[in-house]
Protein backbone atom coordinates (compact mmCIF):
# COMPACT_ATOMS: atom_id res chain seq x y z
CA UNK A 1 0.00 0.00 0.00
CA UNK A 2 1.48 3.26 -1.13
CA UNK A 3 0.64 5.54 1.98
CA UNK A 4 1.90 9.34 2.18
CA UNK A 5 1.64 11.32 5.10
CA UNK A 6 2.75 15.00 5.18
CA UNK A 7 2.98 16.98 8.75
CA UNK A 8 3.66 20.26 9.38
CA UNK A 9 5.16 20.26 13.17
CA UNK A 10 4.51 22.62 15.69
CA UNK A 11 6.16 25.75 16.56
CA UNK A 12 5.76 27.74 19.33
CA UNK A 13 4.65 30.93 18.45
CA UNK A 14 3.48 34.04 19.89
CA UNK A 15 0.23 35.03 17.66
CA UNK A 16 -0.44 31.00 18.17
CA UNK A 17 1.40 27.85 17.44
CA UNK A 18 -0.12 25.02 14.80
CA UNK A 19 0.74 22.04 13.06
CA UNK A 20 -0.85 20.16 10.12
CA UNK A 21 -1.32 16.71 9.32
CA UNK A 22 -2.07 14.84 6.14
CA UNK A 23 -2.47 10.83 5.93
CA UNK A 24 -2.89 9.64 2.10
CA UNK A 25 -3.54 6.03 1.77
CA UNK A 26 -3.78 4.29 -2.09
CA UNK A 27 -4.41 7.44 -3.50
CA UNK A 28 -7.27 8.49 -1.23
CA UNK A 29 -6.67 11.46 1.80
CA UNK A 30 -7.54 9.69 4.23
CA UNK A 31 -6.91 12.11 7.18
CA UNK A 32 -6.71 15.76 7.51
CA UNK A 33 -6.09 17.79 10.81
CA UNK A 34 -5.21 21.14 11.76
CA UNK A 35 -3.97 21.62 14.84
CA UNK A 36 -4.44 25.00 16.00
CA UNK A 37 -3.79 26.81 19.70
CA UNK A 38 -6.68 28.47 20.44
CA UNK A 39 -6.03 31.39 23.29
CA UNK A 40 -10.05 32.59 23.51
CA UNK A 41 -10.57 29.99 26.08
CA UNK A 42 -7.67 31.07 28.41
CA UNK A 43 -9.64 34.99 27.91
CA UNK A 44 -13.28 33.95 28.59
CA UNK A 45 -12.02 32.80 31.60
CA UNK A 46 -9.72 35.63 32.48
CA UNK A 47 -12.85 38.00 32.24
CA UNK A 48 -14.50 36.42 34.35
CA UNK A 49 -15.40 38.74 37.27
CA UNK A 50 -13.84 41.72 35.62
CA UNK A 51 -15.53 45.10 35.34
CA UNK A 52 -17.42 45.32 32.10
CA UNK A 53 -15.01 48.63 30.86
CA UNK A 54 -11.83 46.19 31.10
CA UNK A 55 -13.23 43.66 28.15
CA UNK A 56 -11.99 46.27 25.43
CA UNK A 57 -8.07 46.74 26.53
CA UNK A 58 -7.84 43.03 27.74
CA UNK A 59 -9.46 41.31 24.79
CA UNK A 60 -6.92 43.46 22.44
CA UNK A 61 -4.52 41.21 23.84
CA UNK A 62 -5.20 37.89 22.69
CA UNK A 63 -3.80 39.07 19.02
CA UNK A 64 -0.90 40.85 18.43
CA UNK A 65 -2.20 41.21 14.67
CA UNK A 66 -5.54 42.17 15.36
CA UNK A 67 -6.17 43.83 18.65
CA UNK A 68 -8.48 46.66 17.17
CA UNK A 69 -10.84 43.92 15.81
CA UNK A 70 -10.98 42.53 19.44
CA UNK A 71 -11.58 45.90 20.85
CA UNK A 72 -14.22 46.58 18.23
CA UNK A 73 -16.50 43.30 18.99
CA UNK A 74 -16.03 43.47 22.53
CA UNK A 75 -17.15 47.55 22.90
CA UNK A 76 -20.18 46.27 20.44
CA UNK A 77 -21.25 44.09 22.68
CA UNK A 78 -20.93 45.95 25.90
CA UNK A 79 -23.09 48.62 24.67
CA UNK A 80 -25.54 45.61 23.16
CA UNK A 81 -25.81 44.46 26.95
CA UNK A 82 -25.63 48.04 28.59
CA UNK A 83 -28.32 49.33 26.30
CA UNK A 84 -26.47 52.30 24.61
CA UNK A 85 -25.68 53.22 20.84
CA UNK A 86 -22.41 54.78 19.48
CA UNK A 87 -22.84 56.59 16.49
CA UNK A 88 -22.03 59.52 14.40
CA UNK A 89 -18.56 60.63 14.42
CA UNK A 90 -17.87 58.56 17.29
CA UNK A 91 -18.62 55.50 15.53
CA UNK A 92 -16.96 56.99 12.36
CA UNK A 93 -13.64 56.89 14.31
CA UNK A 94 -14.23 53.04 15.09
CA UNK A 95 -14.18 52.66 11.44
CA UNK A 96 -11.15 54.93 10.77
CA UNK A 97 -9.57 52.42 13.57
CA UNK A 98 -10.05 49.49 11.80
CA UNK A 99 -9.03 50.64 8.40
CA UNK A 100 -5.87 50.94 10.17
CA UNK A 101 -5.86 47.37 11.13
CA UNK A 102 -6.79 46.20 7.98
CA UNK A 103 -4.12 48.04 6.18
CA UNK A 104 -1.51 46.94 8.69
CA UNK A 105 -2.60 43.43 8.75
CA UNK A 106 -3.66 42.90 4.72
CA UNK A 107 -0.59 44.45 3.80
CA UNK A 108 1.73 42.23 6.22
CA UNK A 109 0.18 39.29 4.93
CA UNK A 110 0.12 40.17 1.04
CA UNK A 111 3.44 40.97 0.69
CA UNK A 112 5.20 39.39 3.82
CA UNK A 113 3.37 36.37 4.03
CA UNK A 114 1.62 34.73 0.80
CA UNK A 115 3.36 36.82 -1.73
CA UNK A 116 6.39 34.92 -1.08
CA UNK A 117 4.74 31.45 -1.87
CA UNK A 118 3.77 32.74 -5.39
CA UNK A 119 6.54 34.29 -6.23
CA UNK A 120 8.51 30.97 -5.66
CA UNK A 121 10.09 32.66 -2.55
CA UNK A 122 11.20 30.64 0.17
CA UNK A 123 10.25 33.47 2.74
CA UNK A 124 10.41 37.45 3.47
CA UNK A 125 14.27 37.27 3.99
CA UNK A 126 14.33 36.05 0.46
CA UNK A 127 11.81 38.23 -1.53
CA UNK A 128 13.74 41.59 0.50
CA UNK A 129 17.12 40.01 -1.15
CA UNK A 130 15.91 39.80 -4.73
CA UNK A 131 13.18 42.94 -4.63
CA UNK A 132 14.21 45.61 -2.44
CA UNK A 133 11.83 47.87 -3.32
CA UNK A 134 8.91 46.16 -3.48
CA UNK A 135 9.36 44.89 0.78
CA UNK A 136 10.49 48.25 1.43
CA UNK A 137 6.66 49.55 -0.70
CA UNK A 138 5.32 47.56 1.47
CA UNK A 139 6.75 48.68 4.89
CA UNK A 140 5.29 51.76 3.76
CA UNK A 141 2.22 51.17 2.93
CA UNK A 142 1.84 49.24 6.25
CA UNK A 143 3.19 52.12 8.37
CA UNK A 144 0.00 54.44 7.27
CA UNK A 145 -1.61 51.45 8.93
CA UNK A 146 0.08 51.40 12.19
CA UNK A 147 -0.29 55.53 12.50
CA UNK A 148 -3.96 55.47 12.15
CA UNK A 149 -3.76 52.57 15.04
CA UNK A 150 -1.40 54.64 17.24
CA UNK A 151 -2.73 57.92 16.50
CA UNK A 152 -6.59 56.65 17.67
CA UNK A 153 -5.33 53.79 19.28
CA UNK A 154 -3.33 55.65 21.35
CA UNK A 155 -0.27 53.73 20.89
CA UNK A 156 0.91 51.10 18.16
CA UNK A 157 0.58 47.61 19.82
CA UNK A 158 -2.35 46.77 21.87
CA UNK A 159 -4.49 50.22 21.65
CA UNK A 160 -5.82 51.29 24.85
CA UNK A 161 -7.78 54.11 23.72
CA UNK A 162 -11.17 52.55 22.80
CA UNK A 163 -13.57 52.27 25.49
CA UNK A 164 -17.23 51.25 26.18
CA UNK A 165 -19.42 54.29 25.02
CA UNK A 166 -16.60 55.70 22.72
CA UNK A 167 -13.50 56.95 23.05
CA UNK A 168 -10.72 57.98 25.65
CA UNK A 169 -9.63 61.01 24.00
CA UNK A 170 -10.64 62.26 20.95
CA UNK A 171 -8.06 63.04 17.61
CA UNK A 172 -7.94 66.87 16.65
CA UNK A 173 -8.80 67.59 13.17
CA UNK A 174 -4.49 68.60 12.04
CA UNK A 175 -3.87 65.47 13.70
CA UNK A 176 -6.12 63.43 11.35
CA UNK A 177 -5.60 65.51 8.46
CA UNK A 178 -1.80 65.31 8.30
CA UNK A 179 -2.19 61.38 7.58
CA UNK A 180 -4.13 62.07 4.19
CA UNK A 181 -1.38 62.99 1.84
CA UNK A 182 0.08 59.71 3.00
CA UNK A 183 -3.00 57.54 2.59
CA UNK A 184 -3.61 58.87 -0.87
CA UNK A 185 0.07 57.76 -1.74
CA UNK A 186 -1.28 54.38 -0.25
CA UNK A 187 -4.01 54.22 -2.40
CA UNK A 188 -2.24 54.12 -5.37
CA UNK A 189 0.05 51.51 -3.74
CA UNK A 190 -2.79 49.46 -3.41
CA UNK A 191 -4.18 49.61 -6.55
CA UNK A 192 -0.82 48.83 -8.08
CA UNK A 193 -0.71 46.06 -5.28
CA UNK A 194 -3.82 44.73 -7.18
CA UNK A 195 -2.41 44.43 -10.20
CA UNK A 196 0.76 42.99 -8.75
CA UNK A 197 -0.83 39.96 -7.07
CA UNK A 198 -3.69 39.33 -9.82
CA UNK A 199 -0.47 38.70 -12.46
CA UNK A 200 0.05 35.71 -9.91
CA UNK A 201 -0.11 32.44 -11.33
CA UNK A 202 -3.27 30.44 -9.53
CA UNK A 203 -3.90 27.04 -9.17
CA UNK A 204 -7.12 25.79 -10.96
CA UNK A 205 -8.78 25.41 -7.59
CA UNK A 206 -12.45 26.31 -7.30
CA UNK A 207 -14.60 25.09 -3.98
CA UNK A 208 -18.25 25.80 -3.26
CA UNK A 209 -18.28 27.37 0.49
CA UNK A 210 -21.18 28.47 2.56
CA UNK A 211 -19.95 31.90 2.90
CA UNK A 212 -20.70 33.96 6.06
CA UNK A 213 -19.78 37.82 6.50
CA UNK A 214 -21.45 40.92 7.83
CA UNK A 215 -23.62 43.10 6.25
CA UNK A 216 -24.37 46.63 7.22
CA UNK A 217 -27.34 48.50 5.18
CA UNK A 218 -24.68 50.86 3.06
CA UNK A 219 -20.67 50.55 4.04
CA UNK A 220 -18.59 47.49 3.27
CA UNK A 221 -19.04 45.34 6.28
CA UNK A 222 -16.47 46.27 9.35
CA UNK A 223 -18.29 46.87 12.58
CA UNK A 224 -21.76 45.52 13.01
CA UNK A 225 -24.68 44.67 11.06
CA UNK A 226 -26.31 41.83 10.18
CA UNK A 227 -24.82 38.31 9.86
CA UNK A 228 -25.74 36.42 6.06
CA UNK A 229 -24.34 33.71 3.89
CA UNK A 230 -24.66 32.94 0.71
CA UNK A 231 -27.20 30.09 1.70
CA UNK A 232 -30.03 32.95 2.28
CA UNK A 233 -29.25 33.00 6.42
CA UNK A 234 -29.70 36.80 7.04
CA UNK A 235 -29.94 37.21 11.26
CA UNK A 236 -29.07 39.71 13.66
CA UNK A 237 -26.05 39.64 15.68
CA UNK A 238 -27.69 38.19 18.67
CA UNK A 239 -29.33 35.49 16.51
CA UNK A 240 -25.64 33.99 15.99
CA UNK A 241 -25.36 31.15 18.62
CA UNK A 242 -28.92 29.62 17.47
CA UNK A 243 -27.64 29.29 13.58
CA UNK A 244 -23.82 28.76 14.22
CA UNK A 245 -22.23 26.24 16.84
CA UNK A 246 -18.79 24.89 18.27
CA UNK A 247 -17.69 21.48 18.28
CA UNK A 248 -14.66 20.36 20.31
CA UNK A 249 -12.80 17.80 18.60
CA UNK A 250 -10.50 15.65 20.17
CA UNK A 251 -7.62 16.76 17.51
CA UNK A 252 -7.26 20.32 18.26
CA UNK A 253 -7.87 22.24 21.19
CA UNK A 254 -9.63 24.70 19.61
CA UNK A 255 -13.45 24.65 18.67
CA UNK A 256 -14.46 24.48 15.20
CA UNK A 257 -17.35 26.52 13.96
CA UNK A 258 -20.72 24.60 12.05
CA UNK A 259 -23.33 26.14 10.45
CA UNK A 260 -26.25 24.57 12.44
CA UNK A 261 -27.90 22.63 9.65
CA UNK A 262 -25.12 23.17 6.90
CA UNK A 263 -21.77 22.50 8.22
CA UNK A 264 -18.46 24.32 7.59
CA UNK A 265 -18.82 27.55 6.43
CA UNK A 266 -15.83 30.34 5.42
CA UNK A 267 -15.83 33.72 6.90
CA UNK A 268 -12.96 36.16 5.82
CA UNK A 269 -12.11 38.31 2.43
CA UNK A 270 -13.51 36.15 -0.04
CA UNK A 271 -17.18 36.17 2.26
CA UNK A 272 -17.09 39.86 2.89
CA UNK A 273 -16.19 40.31 -1.30
CA UNK A 274 -18.92 37.99 -2.63
CA UNK A 275 -21.41 38.39 -0.38
CA UNK A 276 -21.28 42.83 0.21
CA UNK A 277 -19.40 43.38 -3.86
CA UNK A 278 -22.28 45.77 -3.94
CA UNK A 279 -21.19 47.73 -0.64
CA UNK A 280 -17.40 48.47 -1.95
CA UNK A 281 -16.97 51.84 -3.04
CA UNK A 282 -17.10 52.27 -6.97
CA UNK A 283 -13.25 52.44 -7.31
CA UNK A 284 -12.90 49.69 -5.57
CA UNK A 285 -15.27 47.90 -7.81
CA UNK A 286 -13.50 49.00 -10.71
CA UNK A 287 -10.33 47.98 -9.74
CA UNK A 288 -11.56 44.37 -8.67
CA UNK A 289 -13.17 44.44 -12.51
CA UNK A 290 -9.58 46.03 -14.01
CA UNK A 291 -8.27 42.74 -13.42
CA UNK A 292 -11.29 40.62 -13.88
CA UNK A 293 -12.10 39.85 -10.30
CA UNK A 294 -16.09 39.51 -9.46
CA UNK A 295 -18.22 37.69 -7.22
CA UNK A 296 -18.02 34.52 -6.82
CA UNK A 297 -14.69 34.22 -6.35
CA UNK A 298 -14.11 30.72 -5.61
CA UNK A 299 -10.52 29.85 -5.38
CA UNK A 300 -9.27 30.67 -2.36
CA UNK A 301 -5.46 31.38 -3.36
CA UNK A 302 -7.18 34.18 -5.27
CA UNK A 303 -7.55 35.57 -1.56
CA UNK A 304 -5.03 37.80 -2.07
CA UNK A 305 -6.68 39.77 -4.89
CA UNK A 306 -9.51 40.19 -2.83
CA UNK A 307 -7.17 41.56 0.25
CA UNK A 308 -5.43 43.80 -2.07
CA UNK A 309 -8.87 44.69 -2.82
CA UNK A 310 -9.86 45.78 0.30
CA UNK A 311 -6.38 47.40 1.05
CA UNK A 312 -7.54 49.97 -1.45
CA UNK A 313 -10.94 50.26 -0.10
CA UNK A 314 -9.81 50.41 3.49
CA UNK A 315 -7.38 53.27 2.35
CA UNK A 316 -10.60 55.31 0.49
CA UNK A 317 -12.44 55.14 3.60
CA UNK A 318 -9.70 56.06 5.73
CA UNK A 319 -9.42 59.43 3.42
CA UNK A 320 -13.40 59.90 3.22
CA UNK A 321 -13.64 59.40 6.97
CA UNK A 322 -11.17 62.12 7.70
CA UNK A 323 -11.80 64.42 5.26
CA UNK A 324 -15.75 64.29 6.63
CA UNK A 325 -14.48 64.32 9.77
CA UNK A 326 -16.11 67.09 12.51
CA UNK A 327 -15.21 66.63 16.43
CA UNK A 328 -18.14 65.41 18.38
CA UNK A 329 -19.00 67.23 21.86
CA UNK A 330 -18.14 64.36 23.62
CA UNK A 331 -15.42 61.59 23.73
CA UNK A 332 -17.90 58.95 24.85
CA UNK A 333 -21.49 58.46 26.20
CA UNK A 334 -22.28 58.29 30.10
CA UNK A 335 -22.92 54.24 31.15
CA UNK A 336 -24.62 52.96 34.15
CA UNK A 337 -24.19 49.71 34.63
CA UNK A 338 -26.70 47.01 34.61
CA UNK A 339 -27.21 43.17 34.48
CA UNK A 340 -27.88 42.46 30.63
CA UNK A 341 -26.27 39.85 28.11
CA UNK A 342 -25.33 41.45 24.63
CA UNK A 343 -23.84 40.08 21.11
CA UNK A 344 -21.13 42.31 19.48
CA UNK A 345 -19.16 40.88 15.46
CA UNK A 346 -17.09 42.69 13.93
CA UNK A 347 -14.90 41.99 10.95
CA UNK A 348 -11.50 41.16 11.40
CA UNK A 349 -9.28 41.24 8.76
CA UNK A 350 -9.23 37.08 8.21
CA UNK A 351 -13.27 37.24 8.94
CA UNK A 352 -15.94 37.87 11.11
CA UNK A 353 -15.58 38.17 15.37
CA UNK A 354 -18.12 37.31 17.18
CA UNK A 355 -18.36 38.56 21.27
CA UNK A 356 -20.86 37.86 23.68
CA UNK A 357 -21.01 38.85 27.44
CA UNK A 358 -23.63 38.53 30.24
CA UNK A 359 -23.48 41.30 32.88
CA UNK A 360 -24.46 41.13 36.77
CA UNK A 361 -26.22 44.67 37.53
CA UNK A 362 -22.51 46.04 38.91
CA UNK A 363 -21.16 45.85 35.81
CA UNK A 364 -18.95 42.77 36.55
CA UNK A 365 -18.95 40.32 33.50
CA UNK A 366 -20.20 36.91 35.06
CA UNK A 367 -19.55 35.09 31.99
CA UNK A 368 -18.01 35.98 28.35
CA UNK A 369 -17.97 34.05 24.53
CA UNK A 370 -15.80 34.32 21.99
CA UNK A 371 -15.60 33.17 18.57
CA UNK A 372 -12.17 33.92 16.62
CA UNK A 373 -12.50 33.74 12.75
CA UNK A 374 -9.85 31.04 12.86
CA UNK A 375 -11.81 28.44 14.56
CA UNK A 376 -14.63 29.21 12.22
CA UNK A 377 -12.46 28.59 9.07
CA UNK A 378 -10.97 25.47 10.82
CA UNK A 379 -13.11 22.65 9.28
CA UNK A 380 -13.25 24.75 5.85
CA UNK A 381 -9.33 25.22 5.87
CA UNK A 382 -9.02 21.01 6.85
CA UNK A 383 -11.67 20.15 3.53
CA UNK A 384 -9.25 22.68 1.42
CA UNK A 385 -6.12 20.90 2.14
CA UNK A 386 -8.22 17.39 1.64
CA UNK A 387 -9.33 18.48 -2.22
CA UNK A 388 -6.36 19.69 -2.71
CA UNK A 389 -4.11 17.48 -1.87
CA UNK A 390 -7.01 14.86 -3.84
CA UNK A 391 -6.15 16.66 -6.59
CA UNK A 392 -2.85 17.55 -7.07
CA UNK A 393 -1.06 14.34 -5.80
CA UNK A 394 0.86 13.83 -8.42
CA UNK A 395 3.03 17.03 -7.65
CA UNK A 396 6.50 16.18 -6.34
CA UNK A 397 6.53 15.69 -2.68
CA UNK A 398 7.70 19.23 -1.36
CA UNK A 399 5.93 20.86 -3.86
CA UNK A 400 2.80 19.79 -2.69
CA UNK A 401 3.87 20.09 1.01
CA UNK A 402 4.47 23.98 0.36
CA UNK A 403 1.10 24.13 -1.56
CA UNK A 404 -0.65 22.07 1.54
CA UNK A 405 0.94 25.39 3.66
CA UNK A 406 -0.20 27.58 0.96
CA UNK A 407 -3.76 26.26 1.44
CA UNK A 408 -3.77 26.91 5.02
CA UNK A 409 -2.28 30.51 4.55
CA UNK A 410 -4.90 31.56 2.25
CA UNK A 411 -6.58 32.08 5.29
CA UNK A 412 -4.59 34.23 6.73
CA UNK A 413 -5.08 32.49 10.20
CA UNK A 414 -3.09 33.38 13.23
CA UNK A 415 -1.25 30.28 13.02
CA UNK A 416 0.01 31.45 10.08
CA UNK A 417 3.49 31.60 11.82
CA UNK A 418 3.98 28.32 12.08
CA UNK A 419 3.07 26.33 9.11
CA UNK A 420 6.46 26.39 7.31
CA UNK A 421 7.82 23.76 9.73
CA UNK A 422 6.82 21.03 7.36
CA UNK A 423 7.78 17.29 6.79
CA UNK A 424 6.53 14.76 4.13
CA UNK A 425 6.99 11.50 5.15
CA UNK A 426 6.60 8.37 2.87
CA UNK A 427 5.69 5.33 4.86
CA UNK B 1 13.96 61.62 19.31
CA UNK B 2 12.43 62.58 22.29
CA UNK B 3 10.89 65.02 24.74
CA UNK B 4 12.88 64.05 27.94
CA UNK B 5 15.74 63.18 26.52
CA UNK B 6 18.55 62.16 29.61
CA UNK B 7 21.01 61.42 27.33
CA UNK B 8 19.92 58.19 26.36
CA UNK B 9 20.59 56.78 22.63
CA UNK B 10 19.94 52.98 23.32
CA UNK B 11 15.70 52.21 22.64
CA UNK B 12 14.67 49.57 24.37
CA UNK B 13 12.14 47.00 23.16
CA UNK B 14 10.62 44.57 25.14
CA UNK B 15 9.25 41.97 22.81
CA UNK B 16 6.10 39.69 24.38
CA UNK B 17 2.22 39.20 25.19
CA UNK B 18 2.10 39.14 29.02
CA UNK B 19 -0.77 36.48 28.32
CA UNK B 20 1.29 34.00 27.13
CA UNK B 21 2.97 32.56 30.35
CA UNK B 22 7.00 32.95 29.88
CA UNK B 23 6.12 34.63 26.40
CA UNK B 24 5.81 38.04 28.87
CA UNK B 25 9.40 38.07 29.89
CA UNK B 26 10.54 40.81 27.32
CA UNK B 27 7.61 42.94 28.52
CA UNK B 28 8.38 42.36 32.27
CA UNK B 29 11.79 42.62 32.03
CA UNK B 30 11.45 46.08 30.40
CA UNK B 31 9.33 47.56 32.97
CA UNK B 32 11.48 46.72 35.83
CA UNK B 33 14.47 48.09 33.58
CA UNK B 34 12.33 51.12 33.69
CA UNK B 35 10.99 51.19 37.41
CA UNK B 36 14.92 50.62 38.45
CA UNK B 37 16.27 53.48 35.65
CA UNK B 38 13.68 56.26 35.55
CA UNK B 39 15.91 58.38 33.74
CA UNK B 40 16.10 56.10 31.12
CA UNK B 41 13.17 56.71 29.24
CA UNK B 42 13.48 55.23 25.60
CA UNK B 43 11.27 52.17 26.04
CA UNK B 44 8.91 50.00 24.50
CA UNK B 45 6.85 47.12 24.70
CA UNK B 46 5.68 45.15 21.39
CA UNK B 47 4.09 42.09 20.25
CA UNK B 48 6.97 40.93 18.18
CA UNK B 49 5.32 41.56 14.92
CA UNK B 50 8.70 42.27 12.43
CA UNK B 51 7.56 44.91 10.50
CA UNK B 52 6.33 47.07 13.37
CA UNK B 53 10.04 46.83 14.99
CA UNK B 54 11.79 48.00 11.63
CA UNK B 55 9.37 51.10 12.15
CA UNK B 56 10.43 51.40 15.75
CA UNK B 57 14.44 51.13 15.33
CA UNK B 58 14.09 53.63 12.44
CA UNK B 59 16.97 56.16 12.87
CA UNK B 60 17.39 55.06 15.91
CA UNK B 61 21.41 54.17 16.51
CA UNK B 62 21.46 51.67 19.66
CA UNK B 63 18.78 48.88 20.32
CA UNK B 64 18.13 46.51 22.61
CA UNK B 65 15.39 43.78 22.42
CA UNK B 66 14.86 41.34 24.89
CA UNK B 67 12.48 38.01 24.13
CA UNK B 68 11.32 34.94 25.07
CA UNK B 69 13.97 32.46 23.76
CA UNK B 70 12.09 29.09 22.36
CA UNK B 71 15.00 26.76 21.39
CA UNK B 72 14.87 23.45 23.26
CA UNK B 73 17.79 24.40 26.01
CA UNK B 74 17.15 24.55 29.81
CA UNK B 75 14.61 27.26 30.86
CA UNK B 76 16.54 29.64 32.22
CA UNK B 77 19.22 30.07 29.64
CA UNK B 78 20.62 33.59 29.46
CA UNK B 79 21.10 34.74 25.98
CA UNK B 80 23.20 37.64 24.95
CA UNK B 81 23.50 38.01 21.02
CA UNK B 82 25.10 40.51 19.09
CA UNK B 83 22.77 41.29 15.56
CA UNK B 84 24.72 43.75 14.34
CA UNK B 85 27.92 41.64 14.24
CA UNK B 86 25.93 38.07 12.43
CA UNK B 87 22.70 36.82 11.25
CA UNK B 88 20.30 35.66 14.30
CA UNK B 89 19.74 32.27 14.16
CA UNK B 90 17.03 29.95 12.98
CA UNK B 91 15.41 28.64 16.20
CA UNK B 92 15.87 31.29 18.25
CA UNK B 93 13.57 34.36 19.28
CA UNK B 94 10.65 33.30 17.47
CA UNK B 95 12.16 32.74 14.09
CA UNK B 96 9.93 30.56 11.47
CA UNK B 97 10.67 31.50 8.12
CA UNK B 98 6.82 32.75 7.61
CA UNK B 99 5.65 34.49 10.32
CA UNK B 100 7.26 37.70 10.50
CA UNK B 101 8.48 37.92 13.51
CA UNK B 102 11.50 39.65 15.67
CA UNK B 103 14.69 37.68 14.09
CA UNK B 104 12.91 38.06 10.10
CA UNK B 105 12.85 41.82 11.11
CA UNK B 106 16.15 41.54 11.77
CA UNK B 107 17.02 39.83 8.79
CA UNK B 108 15.06 41.90 6.57
CA UNK B 109 16.25 44.78 7.63
CA UNK B 110 19.79 44.13 7.51
CA UNK B 111 19.13 43.14 3.56
CA UNK B 112 17.17 46.46 3.20
CA UNK B 113 20.05 48.43 5.32
CA UNK B 114 18.00 49.30 8.00
CA UNK B 115 19.37 48.19 10.63
CA UNK B 116 20.45 50.11 13.45
CA UNK B 117 24.38 49.93 13.93
CA UNK B 118 24.00 48.45 17.11
CA UNK B 119 21.48 46.18 17.76
CA UNK B 120 21.46 43.20 20.70
CA UNK B 121 19.19 40.60 21.58
CA UNK B 122 18.69 39.33 25.43
CA UNK B 123 16.49 36.91 26.11
CA UNK B 124 15.82 33.91 28.50
CA UNK B 125 15.39 30.35 27.68
CA UNK B 126 11.42 29.95 28.61
CA UNK B 127 9.15 26.67 29.68
CA UNK B 128 5.66 27.70 28.98
CA UNK B 129 4.43 29.26 25.90
CA UNK B 130 0.98 28.55 26.79
CA UNK B 131 -1.78 30.99 28.00
CA UNK B 132 -1.46 32.43 31.40
CA UNK B 133 -0.12 34.82 33.67
CA UNK B 134 3.12 34.79 35.18
CA UNK B 135 6.56 33.35 34.51
CA UNK B 136 7.91 30.20 35.49
CA UNK B 137 10.52 29.73 38.03
CA UNK B 138 13.55 29.14 36.04
CA UNK B 139 12.85 31.92 34.19
CA UNK B 140 12.09 34.32 37.09
CA UNK B 141 15.19 32.91 38.63
CA UNK B 142 17.01 34.24 35.51
CA UNK B 143 16.18 38.00 35.09
CA UNK B 144 18.86 39.83 37.63
CA UNK B 145 20.95 38.01 35.56
CA UNK B 146 19.73 39.56 32.57
CA UNK B 147 18.65 43.07 33.88
CA UNK B 148 22.56 43.51 35.60
CA UNK B 149 23.79 42.69 31.31
CA UNK B 150 21.02 45.10 30.09
CA UNK B 151 22.06 47.61 32.84
CA UNK B 152 25.82 46.94 31.98
CA UNK B 153 24.69 48.26 28.43
CA UNK B 154 22.54 51.14 29.11
CA UNK B 155 24.42 52.41 32.24
CA UNK B 156 27.81 54.05 30.28
CA UNK B 157 25.81 55.56 27.44
CA UNK B 158 23.82 57.08 30.31
CA UNK B 159 27.40 58.54 31.49
CA UNK B 160 28.10 60.28 28.68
Amino acid sequence: MNRRVIKVDQLARVEGEGSLYVKVNDGQVADVKLRIFEPPRFFEAFLRGRKFSEAPDITARICGICPVAYQMSSVQAMEDALGVTVDGQLAALRRLLYCGEWIESHVLHIYMLHAPDFLGYEDALMLARDMPDVVNRALAMKKIGNDIVALLGGREIHPINVRVGGWYRLPRIDELTTLVDRLRWGLDQAIATVKLVAGFEFPDFDVEYEFVALRHPDEYPMIGGKIVSSSGLDISIREYEFHFEERHLAHSNALHGYERGHGRYAVGPLARFNLNFDRLSPLARQVAADVNLRPVVRNPFKSIIVRAVETVYAYEEAIRIITEYEPPQKASIDIEPRAGVGCGASEAPRGMLYHRYRLADDGLIRDAKIVPPTAQNQPTIEEDVRLFVTKFMDLPREQLTWKCEQTVRNYDPCISCATHFVRLDME
Amino acid sequence: MNGRDNGDVTLLIGVGNEFRDDDALGICVVREVKRRNPGFSKILEASGEGSALIEAWNGVDRVIIVDAVFSGKDPGAVYRFDASAQEVPRGLFHYSSHAFGVAEAIEVARRLGKLPRHLLLFGIEGKAFGTGVGLSDPVVKSIPELIAMIEEEIHPVHAV
